[in-house]
């Protein structure tokens, strides 16, 4: 490797690295920029790759942060399998499961939001998808405010009001805490998305999105699948594994 | 100076606080964290003004333990976690790979908003009548004992950690995605690859311990039961919650001090670092090796004797990463061209103080002897030689190196050089004291002492004089030289590498084209030999 | 003026010897590296300073060689470190059969001491030398941590368990006792001293005033007290399964496992009945938790212990765990 390249334009100390002008200047383009891009990148392609790998390394840290209340949950239930199987036997287990196909559902609409905007479809086709993974969200989310209602009316909030008329209190309140912590963490992320996804209908409406440029219909639905699959360990830890026990 | 840079390209508080430049948005970290650390040192010179006598004379017991937690919240938190990443590795992580910004501009200015939302809740906490449960907010005494602002200074740690796992996820995409043409992975500068085992530590760590900080919130506030043993939780699930966490987060203190240890020992050597790959790899061993040894901080409290032995042995291996470094450093300066302007004072104080701060690591990793020195101020000591002698080190370091490219402007030399000997000379007489106090029995966090300790702890508190006044020097000078400094050329070291090659200070771009990277960094002499080491 | 400054702790343990001997081994191996790294950095820094200002390194890349024999070099000093300090620690971690034993509960801020004949002490404790000492502790409130530099002894003491601490002291005197895990406002307040004394001081400052019942008396007063009886009754009859011999045996619980009877179980069975329910009864104990305090708990147990056959004689080698309490009662003691 010798040295003497070419001076960098702005650089005038003898020495320096080897660089010199990659002629990518951005007027100096072929084609014309698109809109959306932004001015630290070079290329559409680059754009949406550092969108997109954003987005995993963001639900790398999600992993991380449930992981927390996933161990403790491991913890407790290998310390009071009983007391834990009991508690569960008072969740809804139909309530749940209607959850479960709801969120199922929402994921496919969202795909389906994803594909129609990397087909270039019409913007009403787009919205109507979107439209309809909110209000697959929302029926969630309103299922789970009759859930936690039910909790309130029977003394199933932990502290000083809990109440549990079976034989493993201490378990039961512990089950109720991390079943608050989780779901709750679950639903609070939810409603995030329902407020991401507003956005992005806004978007959408305004024909912003077509094969060219998806990236963030893609990358919210990145982020929505994820809830999803998240609740798809919560239901049978939470609602399912007990139940069976009970069924013995 | 005419010439439109980061700095003139823009007035006004808008044109900052609005800002999307990586450079500018450096600054801003830069003044938030230094008002942290000069708090978090005032909370830490009243701690050493406390111990100067035995007796628990200049405060109460309760103010005294409100001032080491705020003192070790604010510092871990908010100053050294932050430090060499938020300022540095945001304004020349993007630089060394030769790109415009980071990957997210929007998101890195979020990220410094969010730190601000943190501090202010840590520093209302503080101000309201503070905490006092320790930094480390062990439980059942945060949770269920403890009457100060518990909830308000963990949520400020809570929100900060956002913060971190932003800058974290930035740096990552950015390193993946950003690299200009020929920027390979193994023609990066070392710097780059330190902060990129960092970030995968704020990106899998920080919300562990974020999610640990919230459950310890709900328990106070809605009396859930995850950790306290009287409504059947376990204290010891938060310490492991915890450590997994903390311990790392001592990684991501010291990494980025090794990577600018990294280029300024290359710089001031003019030399290629001495294996390269070994240095850059063992940055990744130590970034992942480190969230596997969280268990020696729960030696004592009666966790499984085998639980036990596999956390101390992999305590000892992630020692040998960082003795790879060490000597690859000291042999990176063999046949090199030796020059001792300040930088690289403190970067020859760094690896001293690291060595020091690393072997001793090793008496806790020893299960056997961690018994009796876990908790005392033996472990002060080390920490503080890790986190003081080590991180700070590196921090004031690279600021010093860079700051003619940062500011445009020269600092006064021969000060800086007198500054870090002060640094050097109070740092040891404050914290080798300690090794000795500790070894001898003196728990950590005490009011007051057996007298006989008294002699050893007056040398610290000196010690800490003498190394407030060498913290506060290179602030002035720095200050000074914003007026009255001559213009920084844009190489005034005579340095390697893509931030060397653009003016000082960098224009806001800047790079006005996209250069294309043909060689490793810091190549200096031309070499027969072929191929990476 | 240096007649009070130490700058060693005292040994005053059958544990100190080998601690201080691995801190030494470590101490040496520390200075060893790292007054070789300052004097290369130096003598490098000068060797090889720059003499003039365009001056660059010659280009080295490395060398496989080195790497590799500053990793293996390392790695073997480490491996010794590790070793030895594991095996320091085993030996540290087991009480010997036969410990006198000494019950001890932390409580913001205080330390409470409970011998098993009657003997109460706060913020002291009074040892014989020459005999292994096991204290058996636990805390009412937070974390706290006994300490005590002088035996080079340390452990943390948790609410809701209990963790062992064991010593041999070997020096007459009076040490240090601290509380080494951070408890709240007067955590440096609670401190205290160990008294360290002759075997025969010792039984001459047993047998002094101040000696109230023994655990197992108090224990079994609160045993009539709590009503326990009515239904752990001396035979089958009662409600909840006969107490007799339990201590140390094996207990076949609902759902086929199998749990040992040692203080950790009795403590849960009190505070938390319904979590191992014995096979064969029903879960109707109602909890004790919040009715007794840590140092009821510890006399309600020696009293369960004392009803065991191996409470009152030694357990023959083989058939118990290193951890298994031995004798426990106060005459037992007494006769070593």
């Amino acid at each position: 490797m010798s040295e003497g390249y070419p001076q960098a334009p702005t650089a005038g100390v003898p020495g320096h690295m080897a660089i010199h002008g990659a002629g990518n200047p951005h007027d100096g383009h072929s084609h014309p920029d698109h809109p959306k891009l932004q001015h630290h990148f070079d290329d559409m392609g680059q754009q949406a790759e550092a969108s997109t790998l954003g987005m995993w390394v963001f639900l790398v840290t999600e992993i991380m942060f449930f992981g927390g209340l996933f161990m403790a949950y491991l913890l407790y239930r290998y310390r009071s399998p009983d007391g834990f199987a009991e508690a569960s036997n008072h969740l809804n287990v139909i309530w749940g499961a209607i959850n479960t196909i709801v969120l199922i559902v929402s994921s496919l609409t969202m795909a389906l939001a994803v594909r129609a905007a990397q087909t270039s479809a019409r913007p009403k086709v787009q919205v109507g998808w979107l439209i309809a993974t909110m209000i697959l969200g929302s029926a969630f989310l309103g299922v789970k405010v009759i859930e936690y209602a039910d909790k309130f009316t029977h003394h199933l909030v932990p502290g000083p009001d809990f109440q549990w008329p079976g034989e493993y209190p201490a378990a039961a309140e512990m089950f109720y805490s991390l079943y608050f912590c989780m779901t709750g963490l679950h639903a609070l992320h939810m409603i995030i998305g329902i407020g991401i996804m507003l956005v992005i209908t806004a978007m959408a409406w305004r024909r912003q999105f077509d094969a060219a440029y998806y990236t963030p219909v893609e990358v919210a639905g990145l982020y929505w699948h994820f809830v999803d699959i998240v609740w798809i360990f919560l239901f049978p830890l939470l609602y399912l594994i007990g139940y069976h026990y009970g069924a013995h | 100076m005419a010439t439109l840079n980061y700095l003139n390209n823009g007035h006004g508080l808008a044109s900052w606080l609005l800002t999307k430049d990586h450079k500018r948005i450096a600054l801003l970290y830069l003044a938030s964290i230094t008002v942290f650390f000069f708090i978090g040192g005032l909370f830490a010179f009243l701690i050493r003004l406390e111990l100067l006598t035995p007796a628990g004379d200049l405060m109460t017991a309760e103010n005294y333990n409100k001032m080491f937690t705020m003192h070790g919240v604010v510092m871990v938190f908010f100053f050294l976690i932050p430090s060499i990443p938020a300022v540095l590795g945001n304004f020349f992580i993007p630089i060394m790979l030769g790109a415009k910004d980071l990957a997210f501009p929007r998101i890195n200015l979020i990220s410094w908003y969010i730190y601000v939302l943190g501090g202010i809740f840590t520093l209302t906490a503080a101000l309201s009548g503070g905490v006092d449960t320790g930094w480390t907010f062990y439980t059942p005494y945060s949770t269920a004992a403890a009457n100060s602002h518990v909830v308000t200074a963990a949520l400020g740690v809570f929100i900060t950690g956002f913060s971190s796992i932003l800058t974290g996820l930035n740096f990552i995409v950015t390193i993946h995605r950003m690299r200009a043409p020929g920027m390979t992975w193994f023609r990066m500068p070392l710097f780059v690859w330190s902060h990129y085992a960092t970030s995968l530590i704020f990106i899998l760590g920080t919300p562990v311990i974020a999610i640990t900080i919230l459950l310890v919130a709900a328990e106070r506030v809605l009396h859930f039961g995850i950790f306290d043993p009287a409504l059947g939780g376990d204290p010891i699930l938060f310490q492991h919650l915890f450590w997994f966490y903390s311990h790392p987060a001592v990684y991501i203190m010291i990494l980025p001090a090794m990577g600018v240890v990294s280029e300024i020992v290359q710089a001031f050597a003019r030399k290629n670092i001495f294996g390269y790959s070994f240095v850059a790899f063992s940055s990744l061993a130590i970034g992942i090796i480190g969230f596997f040894v969280w268990g020696h901080h729960i030696f004592v409290a009666g966790q499984s004797v085998y639980a036990g032995m596999i956390f101390s042995i992999l305590s000892f291996i992630v020692a040998i990463p960082s003795a790879i470094k060490v000597f690859n450093w000291t042999a990176t300066i063999y046949r090199g061209s030796v020059s001792l302007e300040s930088p690289m004072l403190y970067a020859f104080g760094f690896v001293g103080l690291f060595t020091i701060g690393g072997l001793t690591g090793l008496f806790l990793a020893a299960m056997g002897l961690d018994i009796h020195v876990h908790d005392t101020y033996f472990i002060v000591a080390h920490f503080h030689y890790i986190m003081v002698g080590g991180a700070i080190m590196g921090y004031l370091g690279g600021m010093h190196y860079w700051w003619p490219k940062i500011s445009g402007k020269m600092y006064p030399e021969a000060w800086a050089k007198f500054a870090a000997l002060i640094v050097f000379v109070g740092f040891n007489l404050t914290f080798f004291p300690q090794f000795l106090v500790g070894y001898l029995g003196m728990p950590r966090r005490y009011h007051m002492y057996p007298p006989e300790f008294q002699v050893l702890n007056v040398m610290s508190t000196l010690g800490a004089t003498v190394l407030s006044v060498g913290y506060v020097l290179p602030m002035v000078y720095f200050t000074y030289s914003i007026f009255k400094g001559k213009p920084a050329p844009a190489n005034p070291w005579g340095a390697k590498g893509l931030e060397w090659e653009i003016p000082s200070p960098p224009p806001t771009e800047n790079f006005p084209v996209t250069p294309i990277v043909t060689h490793g960094t810091h190549q200096y002499a031309p070499s027969k030999e072929v191929g990476v080491v | 003026m240096f007649t009070n400054f130490p700058l060693f702790p005292q040994q005053a343990s059958a544990q100190a010897g080998p601690v201080d001997a691995i801190y030494f081994f470590m101490v040496a191996v520390t200075a060893f590296f790292s007054i070789l790294i300052a004097a290369l950095i130096v003598l490098f820094a000068i060797r090889y300073r720059r003499r003039h200002r365009e001056e660059v390194g010659y280009a080295i890349h490395g060398s496989l060689a080195l790497e590799l024999l500053w990793t293996v070099i390392p790695f073997f000093i480490v491996m010794v470190m590790f070793v030895w300090g594991a095996r320091v620690f085993f030996d540290m971690y087991r009480p010997p059969a036969g410990a006198m034993e000494i019950y001890v509960v932390g409580k913001q801020w205080m330390w409470k001491v409970q011998h098993m004949d009657g003997q109460r002490e706060i913020n002291e404790l009074h040892v014989p030398i020459g005999r292994p000492v096991k204290l058996i502790m636990g805390s009412e409130d937070v974390l706290h941590s006994y300490y005590i530099p002088a035996f080079r002894v340390k452990a943390d003491v948790i609410p809701g368990r209990y963790n062992v601490l064991w010593f041999t002291a070997t020096k007459p005197g009076t040490y240090h006792l601290f509380c080494a895990e951070y408890c709240g406002t007067k955590h440096s307040g609670m401190v205290g001293s160990i008294v360290a004394m002759e075997p025969q001081a010792f039984q001459a400052w047993l047998s002094g005033g101040g000696a109230s019942a023994s655990p197992v008396a108090a224990g079994e007063k609160l045993f009539q007290d709590l009503a326990c009886n009515t239904c752990h009754m001396g035979d089958t009859q009662g409600r909840g399964p006969v107490l007799t011999n339990l201590f140390g045996s094996s207990v076949q619980l609902q759902g086929g496992v199998t749990v040992v009877a040692d203080e950790a179980y009795i403590r849960e069975s009190i505070v938390n009945p319904q979590a191992k329910i014995v096979a064969g009864y029903q879960p109707i104990m109602p909890t004790f938790q919040g009715l007794v305090t840590e140092e009821q708990l510890l006399q309600l147990m020696s009293y369960v212990r004392s009803l065991s056959k191996q409470g009152t004689a030694p357990a023959p080698a083989g058939t118990s765990a290193p951890q298994q309490p031995q004798a426990s009662d106060g005459p037992a003691v007494e006769k070593k």
